[in-house]
């Protein structure tokens, strides 16, 4: 018998549920631009599709400074405290 | 009189558990079988529990089981001898050569530990003990003993025992989840399998190297050095330490790996995009000050290459911290496109003995005494840059900004991007032939060798990168026509020496996204 230590954070992941699909969205959509280049393209192109689909419901746009840095406290608390449901536009 | 140690239960040889405090006065000598001293005083230990047996505990505590029999068996002890074989209650005792001798007298007080053998304190002790006992003092032959002799290391001090023994104790610094591995796996295949690997094999992280490894640094090994990207996770000096365990550390290379850490860990050097990036970012750190040479780095010969431990594990060991504890894996957060070497390791040392300019730590405003890490964030390199017929100093200059300007595609111009140009011995010489060559002349030099008019770098059939064709349309001849030179301004090229004092070929690292955008570069002084 060897003994090692571990050399993580430890952190147990955590498993998450899909969300169930009921066929509607409650509240606002957002749509996040990680601001790397043509990303906005592709959440224009979604923005129609769920405007069409979910005339209801209140889409808004948000964009990170720039792709090469995680997301900003302040944008990622605005976004939780005024979306239900966000979608990110990655690049690569 | 000091504080009574610590209490204990061992076994005796006949199997009886023995309790300390025994509820009466006890004489508890530490012993190993293999010490002459030891058994020197084998006899006396006897003797006084022949004498004080129905009144006190004389009890000899011994470091190995067999050692115990033999001692026994030589000596003809019949006084109890207790098993301390795991060495747990010698390391808690905390002495440093056997034997060892504590008094606890009726008032529950413990004398000072004697250790070794002074006849005279000895015979005190003897005369002390069975005056205060009211018994007649111990049948001891004191002519025949010589007057002094010292004693051995205790067991428990072995190199290889003391650290185990401090990892497994109550009070341990250690706090990191202790994984077993039987043994019947094979450690090295089970280090792989969980994922700990960049790909080569590891040092398993044992809690007794851990501790040793704990040992070059006087940070508390709960200090919490840096949050690493991409998870975000706390990075405990005790993390940082089983890391460069598993990269091949000394513990003398300690201090540098957490400098670089809470340098990369920055948001002005971005970690995360670093790691992130398509463009197989990865930091090449760059070690100045007299640490350098206390911990045998290499700066000469190879020194961006293999064959040293301290430039080859360091960067290593900085980057297991981030792949183990940020969470950074190819496939994961790590979205190179085709990734570089420099993703295992990239540590070296500038030779600033070798150098004619203030070295890196002092230009970014340091003191030439202090030790520091600087680190870059690094896309491609070490990039030769080669010239053997350069007898001049501009020529040589030129030749180092020719070899610049291939970074990222010749004919980007004009680039915000920090580069790292490491300048050989023998450049220098020509660097200098006639006097001073400052950084800055050849900072200069480099971009003016580099200019080209702004036509060069218009899309056109041979490459489709640089100016969109429109955006050309709109300028004029005379825009077209400014010479524009490979960076946008001096300050991104960085220059250190290093390199052995045969060969003329320097070197150069290419950049990232520099600034606020992408990466800064960032210093660290060395807590050493």
């Amino acid at each position: 018998m060897t003994t090692i230590l571990d050399p993580t954070d430890e952190r147990v992941p955590v498993e998450r549920q899909i969300t169930p699909r009921t066929g509607s969205i409650p509240g606002v959509i957002g749509l996040l631009d990680i601001s790397k280049p043509r990303g906005n393209v592709l959440l224009d192109e979604l923005e129609r599709l769920l405007a069409a689909r979910f005339p209801d419901n209140e889409i808004r746009r948000y964009a990170k400074p720039t792709f090469t840095k995680p997301c900003p406290t302040d944008l990622r608390l605005k976004i939780k405290a005024e979306c239900s449901v966000l979608v990110e536009a990655l690049a690569d | 009189m000091t504080d009574t140690p610590p209490a204990f239960t061992l076994q005796d040889l006949g199997g009886t558990s023995r309790s300390f405090p025994t509820g009466r006065p006890s004489l508890i000598c530490f012993a190993k079988e293999d010490c002459a001293t030891c058994n020197l005083v084998a006899p006396l230990l006897e003797a006084f529990h022949q004498a004080w047996g129905e009144h006190a505990d004389v009890w000899m505590v011994a470091q190995a089981r067999d050692g115990a029999e033999i001692l026994r068996d030589r000596h003809g002890l019949t006084l109890p001898i207790l098993d301390d074989g795991a060495l747990r209650t010698s390391l808690a005792w905390d002495f440093e050569s056997v034997p060892a001798v504590f008094w606890t007298g009726t008032e529950g007080a413990t004398a000072p530990v004697m250790e070794g053998f002074v006849k005279a304190e000895w015979q005190a002790l003897s005369a002390q003990v069975s005056e205060a006992l009211g018994t007649p003092v111990p049948q001891v032959d004191w002519t025949g003993l010589p007057d002094w002799r010292p004693g051995c290391g205790s067991k428990h001090l072995d190199p290889g025992i003391h650290d185990r023994l401090v990892a497994e104790a109550e009070g341990s610094p250690i706090r990191a989840r202790r994984i077993e591995i039987a043994g019947s796996d094979d450690i090295d295949e089970f280090l792989f399998d969980q994922g700990f690997s960049d790909g080569l094999p590891l040092v398993p992280p044992t809690p007794e190297r851990v501790i040793r490894m704990l040992a070059g640094t006087t940070r508390d090994p709960q200090d919490i050095v840096a949050i690493v990207p991409p998870n975000m996770a706390p990075a405990t000096v005790e993390k940082v330490a089983i890391n460069a365990v598993m990269a091949g550390c000394r513990p003398e290379y300690l201090p540098v790996v957490i400098a670089a850490l809470e340098a990369v860990c920055t948001d002005e050097f971005n970690m995360h995009g670093v790691n992130a990036t398509t463009m197989g970012a990865s930091p090449v750190l760059v070690v100045n000050g007299p640490i350098r040479h206390r911990i045998g780095m290499n700066m000469k010969l190879a020194a961006l290459g293999a064959g040293n431990r301290a430039n080859a594990t360091i960067g290593r060991a900085l980057r297991l911290v981030v792949r183990n504890l940020g969470g950074a894996r190819p496939g994961g957060v790590d979205r190179s496109t085709l990734s570089s070497p420099m993703k295992f390791t990239m540590c070296f040392a500038e030779w600033e003995e070798g150098s004619p300019w203030d070295p890196l730590h002092v230009e970014r405003g340091f003191q030439r005494e202090d030790s520091v890490v600087t680190a870059f964030a690094m896309t491609s390199g070490p990039v030769q840059i080669v010239d053997q017929e350069s007898r001049r100093p501009d020529q040589i200059a030129g030749t180092l900004g020719l070899g610049l300007e291939g970074m990222f595609l010749p004919k980007i111009h004009r680039m915000p991007v920090d580069a790292l140009l490491v300048v050989c011995p023998e450049h220098i010489n020509t660097l200098t032939v006639d006097g001073a060559y400052p950084k800055d002349r050849l900072r200069a030099r480099i971009q003016e060798v580099t200019s080209r008019p702004l036509r060069e770098m218009v899309s056109n059939d041979v490459s489709g990168a640089g100016i969109p064709v429109a955006s050309a349309a709109k300028m004029t001849a005379e825009m077209l026509a400014t010479p524009v030179p490979k960076f946008a301004d001096g300050k991104y090229i960085h220059i250190v020496v290093a390199g052995s004092e045969a060969g003329k070929f320097s070197a150069a690292f290419h950049g990232w996204v520099t600034g606020a955008m992408g990466s800064t570069v960032v210093s660290r002084k060395i807590d050493c």
